[in-house]
């Protein structure tokens, strides 16, 4: 008997950390999109998710009704991804990755610092009416707002995943992200395209902001969340959604069984370090991740 | 039929100051097959992108004369809007995108130009038509399909733009003789049945000259000779100096 409960307590603790794998996958996604057709890691990706939450928050603070809030943020988080494209990013095409990561840097304190300005610096409570009430599966506890959460992500990459594969600018959204040079010959336009992504790249940050928004709190320590992608990032590839999702849900689970399990041989405190020590492992091995591309061609 | 094609002393750059051309001028009349030679290195891809635009996106640039598509001055227009206009380029190296498959790869040269739905599952009709392997390897990775197929897929993905002026760098490069041969009689159908004008950079002198009945030399970045093709394959004494010795 207590054997079965040792393994239903187990499985809650690895449920759990799925769930919350999600979570990390749902930032990881909008770093992989901007990666895949601009081959920049945008580090503002984190202060985007921060401008979403807030801009949503302070509008149903406001009086504003909740789908009218999305749609209102969404436009928003559009512009921002377009201006963003043309204004910084337009002009350093074709300079090196590193410029175009510190650009990106520069950005994410312009947008948080902007954030700021625009809606002051108080910590809002944010409410998208989902309990936080546990259900139970026979003896295994997940709580509601998690399946919740982990339903709308699904959504998400399903209707990305449909529009990459079957639309016309999916297609060319994959074809740019293979060859840029090749996709420019071809005729096919960069800028539109780009900006078609920053936009996708913004809705993913809404998504993310008023998830984690309503978890944690809308507050600046949002914007850090990114910092929680990057070993997903490592682990599943850089340029991999599947990736993105995969190593989202591998470093979720594994960080929480990490610190039930393994924590108290160590005193604890594990899991806000464990899924660094898994990227700097893969790093070793394989340095492309999971899923990232590694070359394939026959000559 | 008029000049589709005209470079009037055109010197072009990379980096700022790496000289890539120097002056050189030659024209492409509308229906015909022209082959530019030269030995590796000559400035035949430059001349190529040069036509296309596509300099400053490897950081090069036209740094004096004239460019004119069809009247119009090159440089001054995007690459997207010259394939509208129907300058369609075939990269070097083939330049597919790996990742897609074969039937993807070719849809995207018409998206390139604009198509929509029809105009799409025409374009492949006619290109299937031409080169039959692409049907049978339409599903297939490109990344991992064989060098001619490449090739073909590399030319299919052009014409699904409906070139009007077709411009291609170095379709043998890494063939075997057989597969060439094909690729050359494609290329010379579109231009004989279709009216599909050929612009082909070749370091294959002796199937270009056989296959295009006009042709330039460059020889380090300067035009050289010109001439109709019969004329030049008849001075065998001349390709050895000026075609780097390839002469198969």
């Amino acid at each position: 008997m207590m054997d079965w409960l040792n393994f239903l307590f187990g499985v809650e603790v690895a449920v759990g950390g799925l769930l919350s794998g999600v979570m990390y996958a749902l930032v990881a996604i909008g770093f992989v999109l901007i990666y895949k057709t601009s081959g920049v890691l945008n580090f503002a990706q984190g202060a985007m998710v921060l401008f979403a939450a807030l801009t949503f928050v302070s509008l149903i603070e406001r009086g504003v009704p909740f789908w009218l809030a999305i749609v209102f943020t969404l436009a928003v988080m559009t512009m921002l991804g377009f201006a963003i494209e043309r204004s910084v990013l337009r002009p350093l095409t074709n300079r090196s990755p590193m410029v175009l990561f510190m650009a990106t840097l520069g950005l994410s304190y312009v947008i948080e610092g902007a954030a700021q300005l625009i809606w002051g610096t108080q910590v809002h409570r944010l409410d998208l009416g989902i309990s936080n009430e546990p259900i139970d599966f026979g003896g295994i506890y997940v709580s509601q707002f998690d399946l919740a959460a982990a339903a709308i992500a699904a959504a998400m990459v399903a209707a990305l995943t449909l529009f990459f594969r079957f639309t016309r600018t999916g297609l060319s959204f994959r074809a740019v992200a293979d060859d840029t040079f090749a996709a420019t010959a071809v005729g096919l336009r960069l800028n539109l395209i780009r900006s078609t992504v920053w936009t996708a790249a913004g809705f993913v940050a809404l998504v993310a902001g008023l998830l984690w928004g309503a978890r944690l709190g809308v507050q600046f320590s949002l914007s850090v969340v990114v910092l929680k992608a990057l070993p997903v990032l490592v682990l599943g590839g850089f340029d991999s959604i599947l990736g993105a999702i995969v190593a989202g849900l591998m470093i979720g689970a594994s960080e929480k069984l990490a610190e039930v399990y393994l924590g108290p041989y160590v005193g604890g405190g594990i899991e806000s370090w464990f899924a660094y020590a898994v990227a700097l492992v893969v790093l070793l091995v394989r340095p492309s991740g999971l899923f990232g591309t590694k070359l394939v061609e026959r000559y | 039929m008029g000049t589709l094609l005209q470079f009037e002393r055109v010197s072009a750059v990379y980096g700022g100051s790496v000289s890539a051309l120097t002056e050189i001028s030659f024209r492409v009349e509308e229906g015909a097959f022209v082959a530019l030679l030269g030995a590796n290195g000559a400035g035949k891809s430059t001349t190529l992108k040069a036509a296309s635009n596509l300099l400053p996106a490897e950081r090069g640039r036209v740094t004096g004369g004239d460019i004119l598509f069809a009247g119009d001055d090159v440089t001054r227009i995007d690459p997207a809007r010259h394939i509208r206009a129907g300058l369609v380029p075939v990269l070097e190296g083939r330049r597919l995108f790996r990742a897609l498959s074969i039937e993807e790869n070719l849809v995207t040269g018409a998206i390139g130009r604009g198509f929509g739905h029809r105009r799409i599952a025409e374009g492949l009709d006619r290109v299937y038509d031409l080169f039959p392997r692409l049907k049978q390897r339409r599903r297939s990775v490109a990344g991992l399909t064989s060098g001619g197929e490449q090739q073909m897929a590399a030319i299919g993905r052009g014409l699904m733009a409906e070139p009007r002026l077709f411009v291609l760098d170095e379709p043998s490069m890494g063939l075997a003789p057989l597969v060439v041969a094909e690729i050359f009689d494609a290329l010379s159908r579109l231009n004989r049945e279709e009216g599909v004008t050929l612009l082909v950079a070749e370091q294959n002198s002796s199937v270009a000259l056989r296959h295009a009945d006009w042709a330039v030399v460059l020889e380090t970045g300067r035009s050289s000779l010109s001439g109709r093709a019969a004329d030049l394959i008849a001075r065998a004494d001349v390709q050895d100096s000026y075609f780097g010795g390839a002469v198969v």
